[in-house]
């Protein structure tokens, strides 16, 4: 394999990774807040079908990212209304939310299907994009690449050094510890909620706008749970999301690589069908060396995840 | 004078006008034909269930009042397919189509408890009283792209973004790369496997595998118009499937193979409303026009239009058959002698590719 070629695959792996990236970020604010928010997938539908019928009826990609975000957080806004003012279980709330993505994104979307779409343009910097290899590699991507970067950045800042970052970091360890102290926890895991439906329905804009220009029914494709298993993989940690979204996304493309690659009789002799495994497997076994080893309790969900909060007064 | 009528002239003539009107009304006021579609997949692939959904159309368009058709989409090809078949035959549907070859041991079951209703499965192969399977030769359509291929490679390298390796899509690869090689010995098929019909991303980052390895014209055997979009977007060229995908890939698309089903379709419900409808089992293609061919875009040249006409032509006339020996496989072995052909049989449990495929 050609130093060439290995340029081109890491390419795609980041593209495969960004709504990976998104997604999994927005879930690990609303998660670190003490919300478990199972709708990743309903939202990234929303936010992809949104995304894409704004950009087709005005024409312009850039609304249509905006729109998708939107979605994503309108989506998540319903979910915040159930199980933060009424106070419903969060599991199926988040379930019910997906399975209503998921329809209500196939009945808007119905209208929009066989319509192409121009995809978001390019970063091309004269002297950068053009050397060789590093250049694409670097400096070739869309905008939405990079903000996911940065994105990561910012959601390691803010929970690490800003006083909002520990607030919402408080509410999701010790929620009525927080409320005894004075903070607003419903208000709190407000924006924590619209913050992960946000983040959720850039992901999926991104796809429908970006990777492929298209809207296609369950387009998403699991990408959603994937999310929320990297949120785990992760330990809740920002850097690690952007590694396990990488590493998913690598495993993911490379099996498809190595199928082409050896000649013959199905790549390296090994079928397709476990090639297909792999992406799945490797999370697993992170996951259970996350458990079970003797580093189990640095690696502990937030305290208060999933439980909803009704404070004694 | 009075008109008198006695009870019993009244009673008889009350009756027969009864009758009459009766009678007459019979005639035309027929309940409609309800027709119960099953899909694998949403109308909105703008691939295969769309085309199925054109057929359904085609139906109502041709006969108008005197069907009713419904369709559910989405059926996922497990125990979920047999509980919708059961609930449209239960439902008063009269004939259902079940469109994809993983619905076959749900639409055999639920058959034999139905037998008033008849059941048209597609891409099948058993058969029932009331059970009827249908397929069209997709593979003419794969000879004509693979010529086309043939003169338009420059690589040499054929890429093939496929599903699952069922014959389906086995005798698909084999084609377009026995039409290849006659053109130029050396091309080889790339495939990749995504193990998925229907996954606009993953299909997406097998393209780009495929493009990324040397690949030069792009075919694929799944439902989205995402391989040939990444074909667009990287400059080469490729083939849409099951519908006309220009829309996607104005520059890429070659051509593209049609399924038309709405010929087969209003056809079959004729049958039903007639009363003449008997299970068969049916393999039609460009001859019968269940397979159709979309116009050629504008990158062919001439000379490669003529060729893929010429080999359209010998299929339809039966002169050419795409799998006509010798023919080897990978291991060199001969599968198929020198001025023999293979059988629909071979065809149908295919599992074994020629030479010049990796897969």
């Amino acid at each position: 394999m050609t130093i060439a070629t290995m340029g081109l695959i890491l390419l795609t792996i980041i593209s495969a990774a960004t709504p990976l990236l998104f997604a999994a970020l927005g879930e690990l604010i609303t998660e670190k807040s003490g919300v478990l928010n199972l709708g990743v997938e309903g939202m990234m539908l929303a936010g992809a079908v949104t995304g894409f019928a704004v950009a087709v009826t005005t024409g312009s990609s850039t609304l249509g990212v905006l729109a998708g975000t939107l979605a994503g957080c309108a989506m998540a806004f319903v979910f915040g209304v159930l199980t933060l003012t009424l106070a419903a279980n969060q599991v199926a709330t988040g379930l019910a939310l997906t399975i209503f993505g998921i329809g209500l994104s196939a009945l808007v979307g119905s209208g929009f299907v066989g319509i192409p779409v121009t995809p978001l343009p390019k970063l091309a910097i004269p002297g950068l994009s053009d050397l060789p290899i590093i250049g694409p590699l670097l400096f070739g991507h869309d905008a939405l690449v990079y903000l996911s970067i940065a994105a990561t950045a910012a959601v390691a800042w803010f929970l690490k050094r800003s006083r909002a970052g520990m607030i919402l970091r408080a509410v999701g360890e010790s929620d009525l510890s927080a409320h005894s102290i004075g903070y607003n926890v419903i208000a709190v895991r407000y924006y924590a909620v619209l913050f992960g439906g946000a983040m959720s329905g850039l992901g999926g804009a991104f796809l429908s706008l970006s990777y492929t220009p298209m809207w296609a029914e369950g387009m998403t494709a699991g990408r959603g749970w994937i999310s929320l298993a990297l949120v785990v993989f992760a330990a809740w940690r920002p850097w690690w999301v952007l590694f396990g979204a990488y590493l998913f996304g690598g495993v993911t493309i490379l099996q498809l690589y190595a199928q082409g690659a050896g000649g013959g009789a199905g790549g390296f002799g090994i079928p397709s069908q476990v090639m297909s495994m792999l992406p799945y497997l490797a999370t697993v076994l992170v996951l259970t060396i996350i458990a079970a080893g003797p580093w189990k309790a640095r690696f502990d969900a937030p305290a208060c995840l999933g439980k909803p909060f009704r404070p004694a007064t | 004078m009075t008109l008198s009528i006695n009870r019993r002239d009244f009673v008889l003539g009350t009756a027969a006008t009864s009758a009459l009107a009766l009678a007459g009304r019979r005639g035309f006021a027929a309940e409609p034909l309800k027709i119960g579609f099953v899909y694998v997949g949403p109308v909105g692939d703008f691939g295969w269930t769309h085309g199925h959904d054109q057929g359904r159309k085609a139906i109502e368009k041709a006969l108008g009042g005197e069907v009713k058709t419904t369709f559910v989409e989405s059926v996922s090809e497990g125990p979920d397919a047999e509980r919708v078949i059961r609930q449209l035959a239960s439902g008063g549907n009269k004939l259902i189509f079940t469109t994809s070859f993983g619905f076959m041991n749900s639409t055999v079951r639920v058959a034999k408890q139905f037998p008033d209703v008849k059941f048209e499965h597609a891409t099948g192969y058993m058969t029932a009283p009331n059970l009827s399977v249908y397929n069209a030769r997709f593979y003419e359509g794969r000879a004509i792209c693979g010529t086309i291929a043939g003169h338009m490679t420059k690589s040499g390298i054929i890429g093939y973004v496929g599903s699952f390796p069922i014959p389906e899509v086995v005798m698909g690869i084999n084609a377009v790369a026995l039409a290849a090689r006659k053109v130029r010995p050396d091309i080889k098929v790339k495939v990749i496997w995504v193990n998925s019909w229907y996954d606009p991303g993953k299909e997406s980052d097998a393209a780009k595998a495929l493009i990324d390895q040397g690949v030069d014209i792009m075919s694929q055997h799944t439902d989205s118009p995402a391989p040939l979009q990444t074909a667009e977007t990287r400059g080469i060229y490729g083939f849409g499937q099951a519908s006309n995908m220009k829309a996607y890939a104005p520059k890429a698309q070659l051509t593209a193979i049609l399924d038309v089903w709405g010929g087969y379709y209003v056809q079959r419900a004729k049958d039903v409303i007639d009363g003449t409808w008997k299970s068969q089992s049916i393999w039609w293609g460009l001859k019968e026009g269940m397979v159709q061919m979309a116009p050629y875009g504008d990158a062919v040249p001439d000379n490669v239009r003529k060729a893929a006409d010429a080999v359209r032509d010998g299929i339809i006339a039966g002169t050419s058959h795409p799998f006509a020996g010798p023919i080897k496989n990978q291991a060199g072995e001969v599968k198929v002698a020198d001025g023999q052909t293979i059988s629909d049989g071979d065809l149908q449990k295919m599992d074994w590719y020629v030479e010049g495929v990796e897969a």
